[in-house]
């Protein structure tokens, strides 16, 4: 349900119809490869076919006979063997050695890395060309398995941690641990990678259309790398087919393209195919942990450990090492866990580098968190929920800081009513009639299970975002931000927040994000923190236009500025409407020239803002869920779902919904479809839609929101906690909790909840599925 | 993913086909409703020097019965089958509907063609399974005239027939009308191809099942038929003991590689699983009085 309120209503707050949906729906969009020039050529990557080796030879000739075939570029062809810097660094770890070269030049760690780029007159000349240049590979032995990694291929090996974790073991009445994997997978947005770069030799300026995340950081690892001034490099805002964290990292291409159109003063096109998204982009998830509690006789947990091993993929990309962080500094969740030791070992190994996908090193936190409470609940014979609510941290409790940091902050919850909100997400359960359903098909006989969790979140990372805030000649409000247009609605956003400065409705707000020369100092969108920290830029920016506008509106309607106010888009004297200038009038009194501009005062009507924050705020939920298991085919059907989330402020409800929807839809997938595998020879097997199992309609069931704003965040103006993530945080450990619940099995080892590993769990001996074995069923 | 270059030829007649497949020899592919072949051209696994496109050839698009026969054309959509009801269909042959929407999603099924899976030999295709189901003929033309060749013969393993070269498809009889009849699938998700399915067919004659047909898919490398629980539930009452029986002797007669969507012991149990759902649908379905359930 939607509503558009009049001018002078709040617009924070409201289901605000999305400001991009016209231009999506109306096939008006701009995305990275509707952008062509003149005189453009296309770029086709040349990819490794081996896992590990040593290359012999890249024999470029036969491709470059082809005609229409325009450059062939190998490693050696690059200028100073580039390689692509870390962006989110991780104090204390050391990666430069591992870092990802643009092409490779002796030695290939992963199929589908980039060893050659062709350039043709059309793409399909591109790729005809690209499978005549000739590769050469000694094979070398591969690592498939992060636990075998040792010496060099361990990448980084450190802990965080608070509190006396070895006494809190030592004196506890139980200790219960139990090993939890997650499988590799990844965001797969429907619009795959794509690059088009203008280049202006007269003026040796680069367009750049299609990098839709951390714009303005990309300019300048470019800018670094090619060895040029970040003035000369423009980074344009389009929209994009879904992000997810994949999309818009500096990837090998985020160089080449640029590179080639300076090279042959043309503007390059390349557009990735699914085929190479699916062996090129960062890979996720893939952990092992060894995790165990501590608890007294009542359940209470007296300490908590855990020893994860990270498969990082061939090499360390932009995140370098900041999932494995998030998974340990994020481990303890929502709980009071008096002491805490995580340690992770950070692997590297012959497949797809990973980086992060929605809800980072959470998601597979979160998993083995959970599932070991469902264990400790199992084995001391307490209800799974009850175990729960005993040991969350309680609203009196908080802020708390735990002495660990990550992402370059203290880990200090804020604020919240952890228990509250899961006595709303069991009550609203209820009263959707959920029981029933449970008893009803039990009753039949089919194999049903109803299954729970709980996340903590995190979001709204500063250190600063910037946004500049404009009122043009008709009177429109125009901002300029740093956030990027995902498909998540942050353009609607931004205008409901920069609207209610001068009440009026959204379709008089434009915003442009993602433009590095409207906008330099944007930090992006990613870690749900565009709404909480540009969202705060812009509302800064916004007041001091609004000051601005009354100031001078004050001197045009001949009244002191404590008289006048802004409503309605026009500046008026207090109580007498029909006294007023339009926004477009006090433009005019701004521009050059007019009298009403002082000697030294700045033209236009404009702010630029930067918000900073010194600590993240932590939103948290819950997840419940309803699934069949059909004993017959192991198939798991998800019958239905919910989200309890706390948003602290919902600038619009409608948004927030389809963020926590659409992130179940990925939970659906991350736990029972989508995995990249590999042969024993390091040859990935999923590099098709048929292989790669995304969820669809058909398996995503219908889910419930139960929106919360019980806990404003105090760290920004608006109150607002991201929402970015919550959707995915815990859904790989609800449904296996329900699947454990439906077969009777005390937790599961691991996700993807596959019909194949259900039906030998099935298969098993009840008396043995009573006691889950640590070597579990996976 | 995009195609290597290829020469497209067009025939509007079978004749100019056949002399097509003679000009241009054994890199020329038949395209038809082109929802394997082309997938497989853009990711450059099939390199055909030349397409002919068939989709003018008329006279090659019906369904139609000969006696016991249902003679289906090549150039009938998956969809013109899935939407068929008439006595010619719905008299012993109502599983070819039913197990139709088995087929891809929509779009596929509304542009593929029968004879095209036929020709593809996919051991997971419906219709190969239904050719097996009902003892198919398939009928093609080459340069010397038309031939048939029962389906028993035609699938001679994965993603290849008994064609020679310069033959196409032009007819399939499905010859062997039964009452009871069900094809059963099973993929993690709607419309994927399937891990593993099963197909029975039988008619039930004085409370005895007569006339029995068992075929499995997604076990080898084409349509496999299952005597030994053929014979098992051959003459015996129709009831659920019985289904489970032939159920464990087909799950117990197969020996299915590993893949990637199931190992060994999980397709054996999946065969089970579907065969015995596949008998009580056929079952429940063949003798409702009422019309044939499951068509849209």
């Amino acid at each position: 349900m939607t509503d558009t309120p009049g001018p002078g209503a709040a617009q924070v707050g409201r289901r605000v119809p999305r400001k991009e949906d016209h231009r999506l729906l109306a096939g008006d969009a701009r995305f990275g490869a509707d952008v062509q020039f003149p005189r453009i050529v296309h770029a086709r990557m040349v990819r490794s076919p081996i896992a590990h080796g040593t290359v012999l030879r890249v024999d470029a000739a036969a491709a470059r006979e082809l005609p229409g075939v325009v450059d062939v570029v190998t490693a050696e062809d690059l200028p100073g063997d580039p390689h692509i810097p870390v962006r989110l660094e991780v104090a204390g770890t050391d990666l430069g050695e591992r870092l990802q070269p643009v092409l490779a030049a002796r030695t290939v760690r992963y199929v589908g890395e980039p060893l050659a780029v062709v350039v043709a007159e059309d793409p399909y000349v591109a790729e005809d060309a690209a499978e005549l240049v000739e590769i050469e590979i000694d094979e070398l032995e591969v690592l498939l398995d992060a636990g075998r990694a040792q010496g060099d291929d361990i990448v980084a090996d450190f802990g965080l941690g608070y509190g006396d974790v070895d006494s809190a073991f030592e004196g506890a009445a139980h200790v219960i641990g139990m090993d939890v994997a997650v499988q590799r997978h990844s965001a797969v947005p429907m619009e795959p990678r794509a690059l088009t770069v203008g280049y202006t030799h007269a003026t040796g300026c680069l367009e750049i259309f299609g990098s839709t995340k951390v714009p303005a950081f990309n300019r300048q690892v470019l800018a670094g790398l090619l060895g040029v001034d970040e003035a000369t490099i423009r980074m344009h805002a389009v929209d994009a087919g879904g992000g997810f964290g994949v999309r818009g990292e500096f990837y090998p291409e985020d160089f080449l393209i640029p590179w080639l159109a300076r090279r042959l003063r043309r503007p390059v096109s390349w557009v990735e195919d699914r085929a190479e998204h699916l062996v090129a982009v960062n890979h996720s998830r893939e952990q092992r942990h060894r995790i165990e509690v501590a608890v007294d006789d009542e359940g209470t947990i007296l300490g908590l450990r855990d020893d994860v091993r990270h498969d990082n993929g061939a090499y360390v990309r932009t995140h370098g090492v900041i999932v494995p962080e998030l998974t340990l500094a994020m481990l303890p969740g929502p709980y009071r866990v008096p002491a805490y030791a995580g340690r992770v070992r950070v692997a590297l190994t012959n497949k797809t580098p990973c980086g992060t996908y929605r809800a980072p090193g959470r998601f597979e936190g979160t998993m083995a968190r959970e599932q070991l409470l469902d264990l400790v609940a199992a084995e001391l014979g307490m209800d799974r929920v009850e175990l729960r609510r005993r040991n969350l941290l309680a609203r009196e409790e908080l802020p708390l800081t735990r002495a660990m940091h990550t992402l370059g902050t203290d880990v200090v919850l804020d604020s919240g009513d952890y228990v509250g909100l899961l006595d709303r997400a069991l009550s609203r359960v209820d009263e959707l009639g959920w029981r029933d359903l449970l008893a009803r098909g039990r009753a039949e006989g089919r194999v049903l299970g109803q299954g729970v969790s709980m996340f903590l979140e995190k979001s709204g990372l500063g250190p600063h975002d910037t946004a500049d805030v404009e009122i043009t000649s008709t009177g429109r409000i125009r901002v300029h931000s740093g956030g990027t247009s995902l498909g998540q609605g942050i353009e609607t956003v931004l205008a409901q927040v920069v609207a209610d400065q001068f009440t009026v409705s959204v379709d008089l707000v434009d915003v442009v994000n993602g433009d590095t020369m409207l906008q330099p100092y944007g930090t992006g969108s990613w870690a749900s923190r565009s709404t909480v920290v540009a969202g705060s830029a812009v509302l800064g920016a916004g007041r001091a236009v609004a000051e601005r506008v009354r100031e001078l509106g004050a001197q045009l309607l001949e009244a002191p500025p404590e008289d006048v106010e802004i409503a309605d888009g026009e500046v008026r004297i207090r109580g007498a409407a029909t006294n007023s200038r339009s926004l477009a009038e006090v433009w005019r009194a701004a521009q050059p020239g007019s009298p009403w501009l002082g000697a030294g005062e700045p033209a236009g009507l404009s702010a630029r803002h930067r918000f900073s924050v010194d600590h993240m705020t932590y939103p948290y939920g819950a997840h419940v869920c309803l699934v069949e298991v059909d004993p017959g085919s192991g198939g798991v059907t998800v019958l239905r779902y919910l989200v309890a989330y706390e948003v602290g402020r919902a600038v619009n409800p409608a948004l927030v919904e389809g963020q926590l929807r659409g992130g179940v839809a990925q939970g659906v997938g991350g736990a029972l479809f989508e995995e990249f595998r590999y042969d024993e020879s390091g040859q990935p097997q999923s590099t098709t839609f048929m292989d790669y199992l995304m969820p669809t309609a058909s398996e995503i069931p219908p889910v419930d929101v139960v929106l919360c704003e019980d806990a404003p965040a105090a760290t920004n103006p608006l109150g607002a906690r991201g929402a970015g993530e919550g959707g995915l945080t815990g859904a790989g450990a609800a449904l296996a909790s329900a699947v454990s619940d439906a077969i009777g099995l005390p937790a599961m080892t691991g996700l993807p909840l596959d019909p194949e590993t259900l039906v030998a769990a099935m298969a098993r001996p009840a008396t043995v599925r009573d006691r889950l074995r640590t070597d579990g069923i996976s | 993913m995009k195609p290597a270059p290829f020469e497209y030829h067009r025939a509007y007649t079978p004749q100019e086909v056949v002399e097509l497949l003679r000009e241009l020899g054994e890199d020329a592919k038949i395209l038809a409703g082109g929802q394997s072949l082309v997938p497989m051209m853009n990711f450059r696994l099939a390199h055909p020097a030349a397409l002919i496109d068939i989709n003018p050839v008329s006279g090659l698009d019906y369904i139609r019965r000969e006696g016991d026969e249902l003679r289906v054309g090549a150039l009938t959509r998956h969809r013109s089958v899935e939407i068929s009801r008439g006595a010619e269909v719905r008299d012993g042959f109502a599983v070819l509907p039913r197990a139709a929407r088995w087929i891809g999603h929509y779009p596929i099924r509304s542009r593929g063609t029968v004879g095209g899976s036929i020709a593809h030999s996919d051991p997971t295709a419906e219709w190969c399974l239904l050719a097996r189901l009902h003892d198919a003929e398939i009928v093609v033309l080459g340069e010397h005239g038309t031939r048939t060749v029962p389906s028993e013969e035609w699938f001679t393993g994965f993603l290849t027939t008994a064609a020679l070269p310069g033959e196409m498809v032009i007819e399939t009889r499905f010859r062997r009308p039964r009452r009871c009849a069900a094809l059963l699938e099973y993929a993690r998700r709607r419309g994927d191809f399937a891990i593993a399915a099963a197909g029975v067919a039988f008619d039930v004659v004085d409370d005895r099942c007569q006339d029995v047909t068992i075929v499995l898919g997604g076990v080898a490398g084409r349509p496999l038929r299952v005597p030994e629980a053929e014979a098992h539930v051959q003459g015996a009452e129709p009831a659920e003991s019985t289904w489970a029986e032939a159920a464990r002797i087909a799950a117990a007669s197969v020996e299915p590689g590993a893949e990637a969507d199931g190992d060994h012991d999980y397709r054996r149990h999946l065969v089970g699983t579907l065969t015995r759902r596949a008998f009580r649908e056929a079952y429940e379905t063949g003798t409702d009085a009422g019309p044939v359930r499951g068509v849209a």
